[in-house]
Order: C-alpha cells, then sequence, then structure tokens
C-alpha cells in the first residue's frame, strides 16, 4: 500500500453514520446516497471534495448504525483515508473491511481544514506538510494488514476461498 | 482473578479455555440474523462474485423490518429479493413481516446463554438480555460470516454496571439508557456493558433488552445480562427449550472487571435526551415549554408489549392533545396480538392514537412516520441524530414509554408521574 495525499476536510466528535447515509437516501443507488454524505453538518462536503482527501475528526467517529453505505459513501467520494481520535466500533471495522485506511490519531485537534497531508499508513507515518509537522501513530493492526492491503474483506476472502479451493 | 460471561462466552466461541481482553481472536458463530436492510439485498450480490455460498442456513435467521410493507418499486424489489434468497439458500428460519428482527428472536427463544451470536445491525447487542454475547456487524462484515461461519474480534474489557432498588412510578428501563449514556458517555467501544442488581434481576426480558439494546447507544461492544430463571422462562414460552446448563453462564464473582458502578433505581427521574444525542440526556423536569407535533412509540427498543402497556398506563382514560399526533408502531405481529388481546390497543386508540405497521418505520426514516422541516418530536426509540428520523431541521427528543405519552397527551413534553399518581 502506498502513501496517501490530499487534503484534510476536519469534522469534530461525534460524526455518526446517519449523517454519512440519510436513512431517506438508502433505497437510492449509491452515487444519490453519496451526494447527501455529511449534508447535515457540512453541506459542502460532497461537492467540493476531490479524490484522494482526507478526513479528519475528533472522538467516536462513525458512531451509531452498522449501515455500511457510510464507509461506502465516503470511499464513492473519494476519501482516501481517515484520521479519527477514536472510532465507532462497527464504522472501524466496516471502513478497514472496504481497504479505506482508518488510523488513530490522537493529535486530530492540530490538524486545520484544507491541510495538505501525506500519510503512510502501514508505517502510521502522518505529515503535515501546509504545517511542516510529522506524526507517529499506531499503523494499522497486524491482523488487519493483510486484509486491508489486499483492498478489503471481499478481495481478502477470494484470496482464501482460492486458496482453499487449490489446496 | 476470574472472567465475565462476555470473556467466556468468547473463549467457547475461539476454541480457548479463556481469552484476555486486547488480544484477537476468532470465532465461530452460532447463530447469525441478517434483516432485509444489510443481509441478502446487500450481501448475495457478493455471494455470487465470491462464487460461494452460506456456511451453514440452519445457523441463518433472516427478517424483514426495515422496508417492511412495501410503499414503492425499490422496496417491493428489495423484499422481493429477500424472499428470493432465503428460498435459493433454503434457510428454514425466515420471518416476513413479523416484526422487528431483534424482537422476533427473543420472541422466538432463538437467543440462549452462552451463545455467539451476530447481527447485521447495530441494536443486535438487544439478544444479550438473554446471557447470549450478541454483537452487530455491517453487512460486508455479515458477508464473511455467511461465507466461513467465524468473525474476528477483539476481546473487549468488562464493564458492570449494578442497579438497585425499584423504579418509581413513570420510570423504565429506557430511563436508565438515557442516564447512562450521559453518565458513562457514548465512547465505550471494545466495551461489553454487563447490567446486573436486583433492579435487573427483578426485570421483564422485555425491559432487560431495552437495556442492552441501547448498550450499542454507549458505543459499547456489547451489553449482556447475566441468564436466571426468568431468561429460561422466556426461552421457553418462545417454544425453545434452553441447556440444562444454561444457568453456568455466569460471571466469576472475582471478575476482573473494567470498572464496576453501582447506581440507585429509586432516585431515578424519567430522563429526555434532546437533539441531537442521546448522551444530551436530563430529568424530564429541565425540558420546559418544548411543544410536539409528533409523539412516536416505535423500534425494537422501545414498542414492545412492555412498552405499550406503559403507554396504555398513562393514556388511559386521556386523549391526545389537539395539534399533536401520537404514532404507535407496534415492534412484532405478536405485541399486536397481545396488545389487543389484553385490551391495551382499544386504551391506545380510544386516546386517539395512531397505529402503523410493524417494522422499523420512521426511527431511521425508512418508512411511514417520517419528520418534515423544523417539527419536534418525542420518541420511544434509540437515536435522536440530526436527520436519522427525517427532516435534518426536525427536533427529535428521546424518551421512555411513560414520558412520550404523557407528552403526547399533554402537547409538549411532561412528566408522566403527574399522570400516574
Amino acid at each position: 500500500m502506498t502513501s496517501i495525499s490530499g487534503r484534510a476536510w476536519v469534522f469534530g466528535d461525534g460524526v455518526n453514520t446517519d449523517v454519512m447515509a440519510p436513512g431517506l437516501f438508502f433505497k437510492a443507488p449509491l452515487e444519490v446516497l453519496a451526494a447527501h454524505c455529511m449534508e447535515a453538518i457540512e453541506p459542502a462536503f460532497a461537492a467540493n471534495i476531490v479524490v484522494g482527501d482526507i478526513v479528519v475528526a475528533g472522538r467516536n467517529f462513525g458512531v451509531g448504525s452498522a449501515r455500511e453505505q457510510a464507509p461506502m459513501a465516503l470511499q464513492h467520494l473519494g476519501v482516501g483515508a481517515i484520521l479519527a481520535e477514536s472510532y465507532g466500533r462497527i464504522f472501524y471495522r466496516n471502513a478497514l473491511s472496504f481497504g479505506i485506511p482508518t488510523l488513530l490519531f490522537p493529535q486530530a485537534g492540530e490538524i486545520v481544514a484544507g491541510d495538505e497531508l501525506v500519510i503512510d499508513p502501514l508505517a502510521g507515518r502522518i505529515e503535515n506538510r501546509t504545517r511542516a509537522k510529522m506524526y507517529t501513530v499506531a499503523g494499522l493492526p497486524e491482523h488487519l494488514m493483510a486484509m486491508v492491503s489486499a483492498g478489503g474483506l471481499m478481495p481478502y476472502l477470494k484470496q482464501r476461498l482460492s486458496a482453499q479451493g487449490a489446496s | 482473578m476470574g472472567y465475565s460471561i462476555a470473556q467466556k462466552i468468547i473463549a467457547r466461541a475461539a476454541g480457548r479455555d479463556s481469552v484476555t481482553p486486547g488480544e484477537i481472536v476468532t470465532c465461530s458463530v452460532d447463530l447469525a440474523l441478517l434483516l432485509d436492510s444489510g443481509g441478502p439485498r446487500r450481501i448475495w450480490p457478493r455471494l455470487k462474485e465470491l462464487g460461494a455460498g452460506v456456511w451453514d442456513p440452519d445457523k441463518i435467521v433472516v427478517v424483514t423490518d426495515h422496508f417492511t410493507p412495501a410503499v414503492d418499486a425499490e422496496s417491493a424489489a428489495i423484499l422481493q429479493l429477500t424472499r428470493d434468497f432465503v428460498r435459493e439458500f433454503e434457510i428454514p428460519r425466515f420471518f416476513d413481516m413479523q416484526g422487528i428482527g431483534h424482537v422476533v428472536l427473543t420472541e422466538n427463544g432463538f437467543v440462549q446463554p452462552g451463545m455467539f451470536a451476530c447481527g447485521g445491525d447495530s441494536h443486535s447487542s438487544n439478544g444479550g438480555a438473554f446471557g447470549c454475547y450478541m454483537v452487530g456487524f455491517g453487512a460486508i462484515e455479515m458477508t464473511g460470516v455467511v461465507v466461513t461461519g467465524e468473525i474476528w474480534l477483539q476481546v473487549p474489557e468488562t464493564v458492570r454496571v449494578n442497579w438497585s432498588g425499584a423504579f418509581g412510578p413513570g420510570v423504565a428501563a429506557k430511563d436508565i439508557m438515557l442516564m447512562l449514556c450521559r453518565e458513562l458517555g457514548i465512547n465505550n467501544a471494545f466495551k461489553v456493558i454487563e447490567f446486573g442488581g436486583d433492579t435487573v434481576a427483578g426485570m421483564t426480558m422485555n425491559e432487560r433488552a431495552t437495556l442492552t439494546n441501547m448498550a450499542a447507544e454507549m458505543g459499547a461492544e456489547t451489553g449482556i445480562v447475566e441468564p436466571d430463571d426468568t431468561t429460561l422462562a422466556a426461552i421457553r414460552a418462545g417454544g425453545q427449550h434452553p441447556d440444562a446448563a444454561a444457568l453456568d453462564w455466569c460471571s466469576d464473582a472475582d471478575t476482573d472487571y473494567e470498572a464496576v458502578h453501582n447506581f440507585v433505581a429509586t432516585e431515578l427521574a424519567p430522563q429526555v435526551a434532546a437533539p441531537h444525542s442521546p448522551a444530551n440526556s436530563g430529568p424530564v423536569g429541565e425540558v420546559t415549554n418544548v411543544r410536539v407535533d409528533q409523539a412516536y412509540i416505535g423500534a425494537c427498543v422501545g414498542a414492545k408489549l412492555s412498552d405499550l402497556h406503559m403507554v396504555a398506563e398513562v393514556l388511559n382514560g386521556r386523549t391526545v392533545a389537539g395539534g399533536t399526533r401520537l404514532l404507535i408502531a407496534p415492534a412484532s405481529q405478536q405485541v399486536i396480538v397481545d396488545a389487543t388481546t389484553d385490551g391495551t390497543m382499544k386504551i391506545l386508540v380510544d386516546a386517539g392514537a395512531y397505529l402503523l405497521p410493524t417494522g422499523c418505520g420512521a426511527c431511521a426514516a425508512l418508512g411511514a412516520g417520517i419528520l418534515a422541516e423544523d417539527e419536534v418530536c418525542i420518541s420511544s426509540t434509540n437515536r435522536n441524530f440530526k436527520g436519522r428520523m427525517g427532516a435534518n431541521s426536525a427536533s427529535v427528543y428521546l424518551g421512555s414509554p411513560y414520558t412520550v405519552a404523557a407528552s403526547a397527551v399533554a402537547g409538549q413534553i411532561a412528566d408522566p408521574r403527574e399522570m400516574l399518581v
């Protein structure tokens, strides 16, 4: 997995999965749902995000519903990585299962919207180019590296099933 | 040091003698709950992509609840696909339009002490009331469960929460959870909340399920209650036969809890959570002059038979205020049958309640009863996030069924104790 670089979108504490994937658009195709991602708290997000941009947030990012459309919407919009002080447990697992580099970042509060970040998710290195500052955080958990490196749970399951078929 | 019931179940499911908080284990799944929302609709295309089938149809329970009844072409197609999936994979336990999955599971006695169960919905923690380890996952991970019958887990810490004493009039398990979301916070990932004490021991299974259901709101891995004779009686009432050793599933006296909290139920006032978080809660008396457009009784946590009984206790001989609507979406068909048989339903409709079909409904803005711009709702559901029940500008307050009913009568958020004297 190579490094990821992009601009920071900064959110506060407790951003829940309902605002990432509103129930009103559950039956709609992903591109329609994604257009309303974060609308309730940051109306400019979906229209202005650029592929590779990085979501930075406070505590408990992705709290609430198990809906996988939350990380799927972020991924659809091009989010390259997620950095938060802590995560809602199902969101965290879902995001990694879709292969989105999702790191714990205790210093998330030091990042300002629009900062240029470069992230090495395996090594746990975060560089803030705008402010010339380097951070070292916990890399992806070892037991999940294989899955995230494969691109997520689906490619990982394919590998596992084909290995079983070959043995 | 001893082990908590959660750690014992995880160890058993992982094929280990014991487990330590923090370590990563892979657990075998005894029961997987799939719902129409994150179930076949999202999993079946992935099975096709993988060229895989389901690991064990007998360990899967499928329930339609999020998109029932069909109201447009999309919801009709989702329900049709769910029915086709059940036929294709010959899944014997299918409950179509019978109620909300978490409630259907417990009504049928399917979740039992010592089981390791998972569901494709965050409120799967509901099942923990029956002394099982039941936890929610997203559809992508439920795909893995359906294919392999396994899931990885980081062994959580256990936090013990004891409640002692009897509730005063108009206070219920829901008030405990709104209070705990405030006092213990909503950032409890990698923790199991184990509920105990004589208050919990004296609760019905419906009330215990309210506790474990809303462990999800605390951000916990799950919630759990050690089983007792009440648990076993409910499983038998569901037509199942609990294991003879079911009550052996309990926490050791010297369990190494991460923390132990002790609270007194006698002192608890009805609680209300203001927009837009369940943790934004306080005693009902602190919420004054909040006019209510809609009072909503619904969802897995707030429309069981015991919840409708609370509503009827308040509504008996009263009527819903002009300018306020009271919507009731019972949690299951069985609840509708029982509430009709015992006379509860007549009290509700005589008071002016508007009955909705069973299902997840307006709780997540999926069914009937969603909110318009700037409307104010008080709801017996479990979440009041911005936009969750409809318009982003709507305000949702959470309360117990008692408090929602009292507010419907008053036309503004009201203390139910004043109507129960």
